[in-house]
């Protein structure tokens, strides 16, 4: 089990995490420090697409929250791409909807962020 | 077969497992408690439930600092549900060796994890023991039809 990280420069000052695999604890930090870096070089907008995500656990759903926590203190945002149902579940039982934008398309999520 | 003997015989099916406590082997943990899932028939939702469960369960023992060297995982099927144990060997207590806790964001983490489990699976208990670890067991309730 693995987790692909690809990271590309969206329109204006918004990045895209592409991510593609499972995440959990074994994965995660990948995922972390992928996100850590790109706040490190000062990007604070960020879509984080889960489009190829088959499983998300709650390690992986704390990277994405200290990565929000993180782009918040700079006035940033991060909107999430998810279309798998039971990922979505598992954002709705933790009440993490109402804390991330979560689109059905990256362009939905890119335009929200701007 | 006749399907009384069969059902008698899932009754008494128990799958175990023991992994390493680090990080790499948690994905088998849940492979192997999805597989067993599915042979009770369970739908893809509350396999992915079972799923999600024990993967928190065996994070949860990783991410305790006085964590055993293995993980054990039993997965037992009856007529009525699959029940799924969870046991690590590890020394229990609060802080870890040199008084250190985990810090907020580690622990809310952790708190979700528990949340999910109890959420996902319909019944949760455990057992602490200081010296024998701990046992965690889980229960997906088959609705009526599922087994056999």
């Amino acid at each position: 089990m693995d987790i692909k990280v690809n990271v590309r420069q969206g329109p204006g000052d918004c990045y895209v995490v592409d991510l593609s695999g499972e995440i959990d604890v074994y994965t995660s930090p990948k995922v972390k420090d992928a996100i850590g870096e790109l706040i490190d070089r000062g990007v604070y907008y960020l879509v984080i697409n889960l489009e190829k995500v088959r499983y998300i656990d709650s390690t992986g759903l704390g990277v994405l929250i200290g990565g929000l926590k993180r782009v918040r203190e700079h006035g940033g945002s991060v909107n999430l791409v998810c279309t798998n149902l039971q990922i979505k579940k598992i954002f709705d039982i933790t009440g993490l909807v109402k804390i991330f934008g979560i689109f059905d398309t990256e362009d939905a999520a890119m335009k929200a962020l701007v | 077969m006749n399907h009384a003997v069969e059902n008698e015989n899932a009754a008494t099916d128990r799958v175990e497992l023991r992994i390493p406590s680090r990080p790499e082997w948690v994905a088998l943990a849940r492979l192997a408690a999805a597989a067993v899932a599915n042979r009770l028939r369970l739908s893809i939702d509350e396999i992915e439930d079972v799923k999600l469960a024990v993967t928190e369960a065996c994070t949860a023992v990783i991410q305790h600092e006085n964590h055993g060297d293995f993980i054990h995982l039993t997965c037992e099927t009856t007529p009525q549900a699959l029940r799924v144990r969870v046991h690590d060997s590890g020394r229990q207590g609060a802080h870890g060796e040199n008084g250190q806790m985990m810090d907020l964001d580690e622990a809310r983490i952790a708190g979700l994890g528990v949340f999910l489990i109890r959420t996902l699976m319909d019944e949760v208990s455990y057992d602490v023991h200081p010296q024998l670890g701990t046992d965690l067991l889980m229960v997906k309730r088959l609705a009526a039809g599922q087994a056999g």
